[in-house]
């Protein structure tokens, strides 16, 4: 690789290195596959055996690792009682629940705040447009530790503690400043002699915007859908400050983490759980990994 | 006093000569559409609310109604809003409508971004109840005292290793999958990639199994890292508890989870840079190595910084972890983790006030870069 060869005309990719000797060229590749190959085995082994415990009966999980089920397959069994445990008895069924009530809203209500707000940004006009927008882009820095005390005490105040509605509007208000600022970006790039002519055409802002503005906006709208939702869904803090542990209302991330407090060594279920929290997320990055990847590079904003 | 008589057909599109100073109907009539749809939302959601949760019977019409009310209710509203406004006296319309679109954004912003941080460097300045002024008392405590100093130490330590490794390794692997066929790249680079979708606490479950640990005679090692660590022949160690060295198994799970996201970025980044300039460095007689640090590295200068900056951040905000795997115990506590602590175990929202301003201050110069590159970015798209 360090050699420095004559000058090649024949380069197909970037980074094809100068022709190299034989040697080379096998060190090379083997190099870098064993080197990936290492890096990724590191990285889903972790995973691996979550699963795998999640599938064995209690007493085998107790008893000994879960990679001796390569080592010794044939004295392994599998299992679904774990899940049925966690699910039921461990009221993660009912948390699964919770966490879909809670996700659904507080991804869809920022959205729909925030893409009239951004319409009204990027193609209306009134006072204090331009600051108004400087100020919502400013409050991207800031993290919501700052809200959570006196938000606490304001939803004393009005008895909202402990409600869905309640963790709704403060993940609406944590995720709205980001939304705004992705969703005026893309919609006031669009064709401003599109909007001219629809205006022409006799339509109104709220026609414009929903049969011109948003079907455009599809691609912007699924990236901060998806990462709104798994930024709700995955959420610890504020669902543990704003709806708490009542098994009416508690959320699968919270469930798990009470699950670990009072049954931190029954890996059998700890296991299992942690699977069922995931696994939503899983197919969802699975299904939908392009616009994934989008809305979390668009999130690199979030405060 | 609506002087403003010129019939305007709804607002033009190309911006308008600056309004006029409008009249006290105007801005009554636009205060009183922006906080239309926040409180009729607000009450709307809070009937709903109260109904789910005495639904417990069926979940799974709590679930539908959930989403009706989400998706369907706000966007009612503002509907029935635009509605309204249809109604208003044609000179209102013009002036209203903007308010009824951005207003509602406005005031929950207001009400829970604005007015809580200015209470939070409000509550900073006062006593542990919130009611005395005691100056800079708290953040004085902050950093005197021996528990939130270590929470301190910690933080500073996490935001300098894990963007340190998970951008390192990120990068590599980057470069690395580069040179991979497609297919192959594709599939190892979303192995990587997958631990983004999890969350804290799952991860945090699935790496405490890793750092699992027996004493002596209680049976097999079930974890990971002690199953390896005995089969090498040394006797099994409880990882989570072995001070300062603990710190770093935690931060294992943040560099593992956000990995992935700087290797998605920079691999983006790589790919991007142009073919003809690598190969003129080549034709100059360039090495690989030289061609990654001379070409490669400066071209992704841009990205770098956008991946160091935003995992910093998410670093630096870290909760879940610590409170999950130790609850900031054996001296692993960081100042979110112990921001909560202190405010909701110790009931002191003077001290919780200030580690969440600390949190923000060290916050805006990072973000303030961030946001740039974004509009940099956006712009030559």
């Amino acid at each position: 690789m360090t050699t420095s060869t004559p000058p090649v005309t024949d380069v197909t990719g970037p980074y094809t290195s100068p022709p190299p000797t034989f040697l080379e060229r096998i060190f090379d590749r083997w190099a870098v596959k064993l080197a990936i190959l290492i890096i990724v085995l590191i990285w889903i082994v972790p995973t691996l055996g979550v699963l795998i415990s999640s599938f064995r009966p209690a007493s085998l999980v107790n008893l000994n690792g879960w990679w001796t089920v390569f080592t010794d397959w044939g004295s392994n069994e599998w299992t679904f009682e774990n899940y049925s445990t966690v699910l039921s008895s461990e009221g993660f069924g009912n948390a699964f629940l919770n966490s879909l009530s809670v996700s659904i809203p507080a991804t869809v209500i920022p959205i729909t705040i925030a893409a009239f707000a951004a319409y009204a940004f990027a193609w209306m006009d009134f006072p204090g447009r331009q600051w108004i927008f400087v100020v919502v882009v400013g409050l991207l820095v800031i993290p919501l530790q700052m809200s959570l005390i006196p938000l606490l005490k304001l939803y004393v105040s009005v008895d909202l503690v402990g409600t869905f509605p309640a963790v709704w509007l403060a993940h609406t208000g944590f995720g709205l400043p980001l939304a705004i600022y992705l969703l005026r970006n893309y919609i006031g790039s669009l064709p401003s002699s599109m909007m001219e002519s629809a205006r022409i055409d006799g339509a109104t802002h709220f026609e414009i915007f929903t049969k011109l503005v948003v079907p455009l906006s599809v691609p912007v709208l699924a990236s901060f859908a998806i990462f709104q939702f798994l930024w709700v869904w995955n959420d610890l803090l504020v669902a543990l400050v704003f709806l708490g542990g009542e098994s009416s209302v508690r959320v699968v991330t919270l469930a798990l983490n009470d699950l670990n407090g009072s049954r931190g060594q029954a890996w059998h279920l700890l296991t299992a759980g942690a699977f069922i929290t995931m696994a939503l997320p899983l197919f969802v990055f699975l299904t939908l990994q392009r616009y994934f990847v989008r809305g979390l590079t668009a999130g690199s904003v979030k405060g | 006093m609506a002087t403003d008589t010129e019939l305007k057909v709804e607002p033009d599109l190309p911006p308008q000569p600056p309004d006029e100073p409008s009249g006290l109907s105007t801005q009554a009539l636009r205060l009183g559409v922006s906080l239309v749809v926040p409180v009729l939302a607000g009450l709307g959601l809070y009937y709903a609310g109260t109904i789910l949760l005495n639904e417990d019977s069926n979940r799974a019409v709590v679930v539908v109604m959930a989403l009706l009310v989400g998706v369907l209710g706000v966007f009612g509203l503002y509907y029935g809003m635009d509605w309204v406004i249809n109604q208003l006296p044609e000179r209102f319309r013009s002036k209203v409508r903007p308010f009824a679109f951005v207003g509602p954004a406005i005031v929950i912003l207001g009400i829970f971004l604005l007015y809580p941080t200015i209470v939070t460097i409000q509550l900073s300045f006062q006593d542990r109840a919130g009611e005395g002024f005691v100056g800079f008392d708290n953040y004085v405590r902050l950093f005197t005292d021996s528990s939130t100093l270590i929470a301190v130490r910690n933080s500073i330590a996490w935001v300098i290793i894990v963007p340190a490794f998970a951008v390192g390794i990120g990068l590599i692997f980057a470069v690395l999958s580069d040179r991979l066929g497609r297919k192959t790249e594709a599939l190892s680079k979303s192995f990587i990639f997958m631990p983004m979708a999890i969350s804290f606490v799952g991860a945090s479950i699935v790496w405490k199994f890793v750092y699992n640990f027996r004493p002596e005679g209680f049976g097999e090692q079930i974890g990971l890292l002690n199953g390896i660590w005995t089969a090498l022949g040394n006797d099994p160690v409880a990882w989570l508890l072995q001070e300062p060295w603990n710190n770093f198994y935690l931060m294992v799970i943040l560099i593992w989870l956000q990995t992935g996201f700087a290797m998605v970025i920079l691999s983006a980044a790589i790919k991007s840079v142009p073919e003809d300039i690598i190969e003129a460095a080549r034709i100059d007689g360039a090495n690989e190595y030289k061609v990654f640090t001379r070409v490669v590295l400066p071209s992704i200068a841009s990205s770098l910084v956008v991946v160091l900056t935003t995992v910093i951040i998410t670093v630096w905000k870290v909760f879940d972890i610590v409170f999950v795997m130790t609850s900031g115990e054996f001296g692993t506590s960081v100042v979110a983790e112990r921001m909560v602590t202190e405010f909701f175990t110790f009931r002191d929202s003077g001290l919780g006030a200030a580690l969440a301003v600390v949190l923000l201050v060290a916050i805006i110069p990072l973000m303030i870069l961030n946001v740039r590159r974004f509009q940099e970015q956006e712009a030559t798209r």
